[in-house]
């Protein structure tokens, strides 16, 4: 009982104690790249509608096909951690986090081999999104039907 | 060998520290310690083709310097004590494998240096044992791999966060008269403030440090002011700060002879946060820094406690809290 009181005063203690991150600059780096990212991303649809015939949907997909390819480079080129680093959710919630979310593991595991190395481990981070994706999809998808 | 008070060992024979060495990375050669280490890769591969096999090569070759250095061949070890942060040692013991040296394995996370020359310094005074030779090492690389995310992943580091040192420190103790001599070692107890945040190694390691400091402090009937040194394993810059606190509460106030291994490491514009941590971080500074002022005779008595946070990525996401272990050892340098 008396270590219980002892632990519950020390992380009360602990808590004062710690850095905490300064929420504006953090904000403001994450909206410039965020921003940035997404500038792109219409900068990409633009010049992709300039091809004859081309629908908006299907230059959708080819921008982020596109947005993700230049992602996967950057991450391989070890410049994506580094955007990551200042950039925080600005570059982690955009398509290119995603991206950079499946090839980083897929880096970091090669060695291990191509099935339990590679294969086994390029989603242990993506993974987790893929899954409450997909179940919050259900979840509309019920409600919409309901509705 | 005799104990003292509760926790504490007083080495009779005052085993001696034969010859050192210290590896570390490009990142470590650019810090405070720089001029002190006795190698720098300009590599952290160190030509191999993955983390883990340069690992095993820093430790291998710290410990064939070392013995170059004290004129020793592999085949006089009488025993070989290392220990690391990666599962099942392997570090450690794939440097055995290919050292062929008797070999005692252990591991106390980033208290494995100071663990490792208790049990060297023990053997030796026990009568026994001629040399002991003490390892331990840690990479950044390995380290991120195995307790967090891969290296690529563009995530921001908390600002509790350390940053674990890419080196690698070997000690040869001696049952021989030497500069530099172990006189006393405190086995710290297994200690846990139920601090959860993996993120905040120094905050959870410092009750531990405090515990081990205090038992030495009481057992030997010594203060703070008696030493030149007093130098913590990798608290961090919180961490130190939270063990400053502590001492006090507890009536021993820590002056300026007390310095962080984890704190002092990296320079303030090498963008580490808290500063550093991992086996090699109170290795290396052990190996280079403290043994070389020693021998010099510029310190002339040193406390060493190097504290270990001893969870596993397992037991932080089943919602356990993280255990600490704190050792220390007192250094005596030339004409003590």
């Amino acid at each position: 009982m008396e270590s219980f009181e002892r632990d519950k005063r020390y992380n009360e203690y602990l808590k004062s104690k710690i850095p905490k991150t300064k929420p504006w600059p953090t904000l403001f780096n994450a909206f410039v790249v965020g921003g940035i990212i997404c500038l792109l991303g219409e900068v990409i649809k633009d010049l992709l509608m300039l091809i004859p015939n081309m629908e908006s949907s299907v230059a959708s997909v080819w921008e982020s096909v596109i947005l993700i390819v230049i992602a996967s480079i950057l991450t391989g080129f070890g410049i994506y951690d580094k955007i990551g680093a200042f950039a925080g959710a600005g570059s982690i919630v955009p398509i290119t986090g995603f991206s950079n979310s499946i090839t980083s593991p897929a880096l970091e595991f090669k060695r291990e081999g191509m099935i339990f190395g590679l294969c086994a481990n390029m989603f242990k981070i993506a993974g987790p999104v893929i899954v409450c994706g997909v179940i919050a999809s259900i979840v509309a998808g019920l409600i919409f039907l309901i509705f | 060998m005799r104990k003292i008070g509760k926790q504490t060992i007083v080495f009779e024979h005052k085993p001696g520290v034969l010859s050192s060495y210290s590896i570390v990375g490009p990142k470590e050669g650019k810090g405070n310690f720089a001029k002190f280490f006795h190698q720098i890769l300009s590599d952290d591969l160190f030509g191999q083709d993955s983390y883990e096999k340069a690992e095993r090569k820093m430790f291998l070759s710290a410990v064939l310097e070392s013995l170059k250095e004290a004129k020793l061949q592999t085949t006089d070890v009488d025993v070989l004590i290392g220990g690391d942060l990666m599962n099942q040692i392997i570090s450690s013991n794939f440097m055995a494998r290919e050292l062929q040296a008797p070999f005692l394995g252990v591991f106390g996370a980033c208290s494995t240096m100071v663990e490792s020359l208790i049990v060297g310094a023990s053997l030796i005074d026990g009568n026994g044992f001629k040399n002991a030779v003490c390892v331990t090492g840690s990479h950044f690389s390995t380290a991120e791999k195995q307790f967090r995310y891969p290296l690529e992943l563009g995530t921001q580091r908390p600002p509790t966060s350390q940053w674990t040192v890419t080196g690698a420190g070997a000690t040869i103790l001696s049952n021989k008269k030497c500069d530099v001599k172990i006189t006393r070692a405190t086995i710290g107890k297994v200690v846990d403030w139920n601090v959860c945040d993996v993120n905040n190694m120094g905050g959870a390691m410092a009750p531990a440090a405090l515990e081990t400091l205090y038992t030495f402090f009481e057992d030997t009937k010594t203060k703070p002011n008696d030493y030149d040194l007093i130098l913590t394993g990798d608290l961090g810059k919180l961490g130190s700060e939270i063990l400053r606190d502590l001492m006090e509460y507890r009536g021993y106030k820590l002056e300026s002879n007390y310095g962080d291994c984890g704190q002092m490491m990296f320079s303030n514009d090498q963008k580490v946060f808290q500063g550093g941590s991992g086996c090699g971080c109170v290795a290396s500074i052990l190996s280079s820094y403290v043994i070389k002022r020693l021998k010099e005779g510029s310190l002339k008595k040193v406390l060493v406690v190097a504290t270990g946070a001893l969870m596993s990525t397992i037991s932080s996401q089943q919602g356990d809290s993280i255990p600490c272990i704190a050792h220390l050892i007192e250094l005596e340098g030339k004409n003590v």
